[in-house]
């Protein structure tokens, strides 16, 4: 195929993809059904490999069908489903309007070592230890952070603006509504990864994908055998090397009339540039090439796997201790376990599971989600925790459990998630208003909506709270709610394992209908 | 005083008084202010909620007494939580439609409705039922959920809360209808007229932390009253207040208590649930302030059973 229509149809597709993704993750009123996402999310590999792992079913195996693309048409996942990749391509067109330079691109020899290397190290964590490798190197969820932690931001800004000025006409279609932001630390992680991602598409193309990306390596390591791929006619050729600078992937060797297959992304660029149709997009015979066995480089594999497979046991041990809960302090608001999200089954499995894409950061109704700093320990960085300082999850919500892209987050049934419980309210009467003001409160009670925490009589005409730890759910909503400052008298703490509550039970009121006014 | 001084004077008072009234007259017939409110309370048993409203602002002499034309109104509803109508936690969806519906029908010229809600604002809207009642009937539904739409304000002779930051709509409109639901509450006992005004303020948390029931009853001392009160007392959460936890908590009292005395409204709401009213401490607490009255017998109260 030669046809410059190719080219169109890959910014068409890819566009329409972006634009999803964007919608996805910026849509603050939450507009778009679960399962519409989740066909979305089903074919990003990373979170497909892990939900496949946890359910086994066809459903969640579009990692599958990336393989199977890839094995017939090369990294055509890099330039139409990665978000990232995408993302990269507009990048680098801003960055050619920045200086021409910056799109002139020329052949390069691959960064074999740096990329071979970064992949056996993010396999063999993940195999050996877990995900928390991936968690920074999954391009969607580097993505998704993005999205999150700088795009919606802006969205909302702008949606704020446009509310502003509506509102002074009198309408109020759309909603002031508050940006929320995270704790600043949190914010390094996809701010490091802004800038080297930015940095490098806005110069250098594709080189983030083509040196760091475990996905883009991993991918081209398969698109060697691929049916479909670039080739370069050499009768037509007259080696103008347009080509090869016009190239994102720098993969282009026009003098050798050769394409590295491992690093092309399928752009379909050259195709519309060679001005002597020389290059198409087709068939190829894969021709055997006898190998010579390279020492050095097996040495260096062998040495960098032994060391690895060390490694994560000595980090694991020193691990472990953060997640084992200890008994609480009565006086101050003492946490001893985060609180992981509903769906999450326990804190090991969630952190063993979530690459940290922060999709259910974003699409939390009540950003009570947010990225973890060290609550998890280092392995946990950036996945989602509950922070009832700031928010609590509302008892008729379930949108987290239901998009999670990796099945972290077990889907999740209304009932089943109001009887989930994720941690436990704790109650420090020294602290509360009552005890201390003797004075009415009682917001706790208020706010809990199984009324585990409720109010029994105390001086006076005073109540104070009690807890019924039975029926509570953790949701945090008494955490929330309780005023005192700066140690909150009541507060959750969060269950290692997650359990199932009980049923709240209520009896008919000796109250009845009135038929004559008591006043 | 002479028989002469005594004419001329008495005819003068007597000419005066006529002026008066004939102008007073006309006054009414040109401003629509209609006549003086007869009944301090009206209290309306045993039909819908729609019913009962249409029925008890009838006998206050319609909701033109309270709405001019081309006026902008507030109907503050109770729509705190994320509970369907069934439970009675929030205000019923029927009876805040009513009353939107006879807004417009007495002129006005824009109805809002807002409230600050506990639970998540947008699910408590939807699934309360409250936002597509009120969109039916015309309403504007604007969120309270931003510290950006709250202004400060002060409160005059408040023990406990002297200054809050209230919604500019309470502000910006010219009528404002205080429509509560009654309510078990955990802490308070009660929760009805007054204390929904922890729905228009922006720091409710500083009310929890300095004696609650005070900031309530201070609170009624903030010059932008209620015209009226209109207390939901349809379905009633009567214990597990102010959410309820299952239909177990609701006893169906179809009632409805109209006034512009909030405090004899409270008082009113009180012997409903069959609370002690000086239990619910903000009662004697307002009354105290002279926001209203809480002695019942000294009302001119008309009670109507359908």
């Amino acid at each position: 195929m030669r046809s410059p229509f190719l080219r169109s149809f890959r910014i068409f597709f890819s566009a329409i993809i972006f634009i999803c993704f964007f919608i996805v993750f910026a849509d603050f009123t939450n507009l778009i059904p679960a399962k519409y996402i989740n066909i979305l999310l089903s074919l990003q590999f990373i979170s497909s490999v892990l939900k496949y792992y946890d359910l086994r079913t066809l459903l969640s195996a579009g990692f599958a069908a990336v393989l199977i693309l890839t094995l017939l048409t090369g990294r055509s996942y890099c330039s139409f489903l990665c978000p990232l990749g995408i993302g990269q391509d507009i990048f680098s067109r801003i960055g050619g309007r920045i200086k021409k330079k910056f799109r002139r691109f020329g052949y390069k020899k691959p960064y074999t070592v740096i990329r071979y290397s970064l992949l056996v190290i993010t396999l063999t964590v993940t195999i050996v230890w877990g995900v928390y490798l991936l968690t920074l190197l999954d391009p969607f969820s580097i993505f998704g952070r993005f999205m999150t932690f700088f795009a919606k931001p802006v969205v909302i800004l702008l949606n704020n603006f446009v509310a502003g000025i509506l509102g002074k006409f009198d309408i109020y279609t759309l909603s002031h509504l508050d940006i929320g932001g995270f704790h600043l630390t949190a914010y390094s992680i996809p701010a490091g990864f802004f800038i080297l991602v930015g940095l490098l598409s806005l110069t250098r193309g594709r080189l983030y994908c083509n040196m760091i990306c475990p996905v883009g390596t991993l991918l081209g390591l398969l698109s060697k055998v691929s049916l479909f791929r670039i080739k370069i006619n050499k009768s037509q050729c007259s080696k103008c090397g347009l080509c090869s600078v016009g190239c994102k992937s720098s993969c282009i060797d026009f003098l050798n009339s050769h394409v590295d297959v491992s690093r092309c992304v399928d752009c379909f660029n050259c195709i519309k540039i060679c001005p002597d149709k020389a290059i198409s997009y087709g068939f190829v015979n894969v021709k055997r090439k006898v190998h010579k066995t390279d020492v050095k480089k097996r040495k260096f594999i062998a040495a960098s796997l032994a060391m690895l497979f060390g490694l994560p046991y000595t980090a694991r041990s020193q691990d472990k201790k953060t997640l084992v809960p200890t008994k609480a302090s009565t006086v101050k608001e003492e946490k001893t376990c985060p609180v992981c999200p509903p769906g999450g089954n326990s804190i090991e499995d969630f952190n063993t599971d979530c690459t940290a894409c922060s999709l259910c950061i974003t699409a939390c109704p009540n950003n009570v989600l947010q990225p973890a700093l060290l609550q998890y320990g280092v392995k946990g960085m950036m996945q989602p925790v509950m922070d009832y300082h700031k928010s609590f999850c509302t008892y008729n919500c379930t949108v987290c459990t239901e998009i999670c892209p990796t099945n972290a987050l077990h889907p999740l049934v209304l009932e089943a998630k109001k009887l989930t419980r994720i941690g436990k309210a704790i109650f420090i009467k020294d602290n509360c208003i009552v005890k201390t003001e003797k004075t009415a409160c009682g917001a706790c009670s208020e706010a809990c909506p199984t009324k585990a925490v409720y109010m029994v009589p105390y001086e006076g005409n005073l109540v104070i709270p009690e807890t019924n730890n039975e029926i509570c759910i953790g949701c945090g909503h008494c955490e929330f709610a309780c005023p005192t400052t700066p140690y909150k008298a009541i507060f959750v703490d969060g269950l290692p394992v997650h359990e199932v509550a009980q049923k709240p039970e209520t009896e008919k009121s000796d109250i009845v209908t009135p038929v004559e006014f008591p006043f | 005083m002479k028989r002469r001084d005594f004419l001329k004077k008495s005819t003068g008072a007597g000419l005066a008084a006529g002026a008066a009234i004939s102008f007073g007259r006309h006054g009414k017939l040109w401003a629509n202010t209609g006549e003086r409110v007869k009944y301090d309370m009206v209290a309306v048993m045993g039909g819908n909620p729609d019913a009962m409203f249409d029925i008890g602002i009838q006998e206050l002499g319609g909701l033109s007494t309270f709405i001019q034309k081309g006026q902008k109104v507030l109907v503050k509803p109770n729509i705190g939580w994320d509970v369907i109508p069934e439970l009675a936690a929030n205000t019923n969806p029927l009876l805040v439609k009513r009353t939107i519906e006879q807004c417009f029908r007495a002129g006005a010229k824009e109805v809002y409705i807002f409230d600050h809600t506990c639970d998540n604002w947008v699910n408590c809207y939807k699934n309360s039922g409250i936002e597509r009642a009120a969109k039916d009937a015309g309403a504007k539904v604007v969120s309270g959920d931003t510290e950006k739409y709250y202004q400060e304000i002060e409160i005059p002779g408040g023990i406990r809360l002297k200054r809050a930051k209230v919604h500019e709509l309470l502000l910006e409109t010219d009528v404002f209808l205080n429509i509560p639901i009654l309510k078990h509450h955990s802490s308070t006992r009660m929760t009805g007229a007054l204390k929904n005004m922890m729905g228009v303020v922006w720091d409710r948390g500083y009310w929890h932390s300095n004696d609650l029931n005070q900031c309530i009853a201070d609170y009624a001392l903030f010059e932008k009253k209620p015209d009226l009160n209109i207390i939901d007392c349809y379905n009633v959460v009567v214990k597990n207040g102010p959410q309820g936890v299952s239909r177990e908590d609701v006893v169906q009292m179809r009632s409805l208590i109209l006034t512009t005395d909030w405090v004899a409204g409270d008082t009113a709401a009180s012997k409903m649930l069959n609370i002690p009213t000086e239990k619910i401490e903000y009662i004697p607490m307002a009354h105290k302030l002279g926001v209203g009255n809480m002695n019942l017998e000294s009302l001119n109260i008309r009670r109507i059973k359908m």
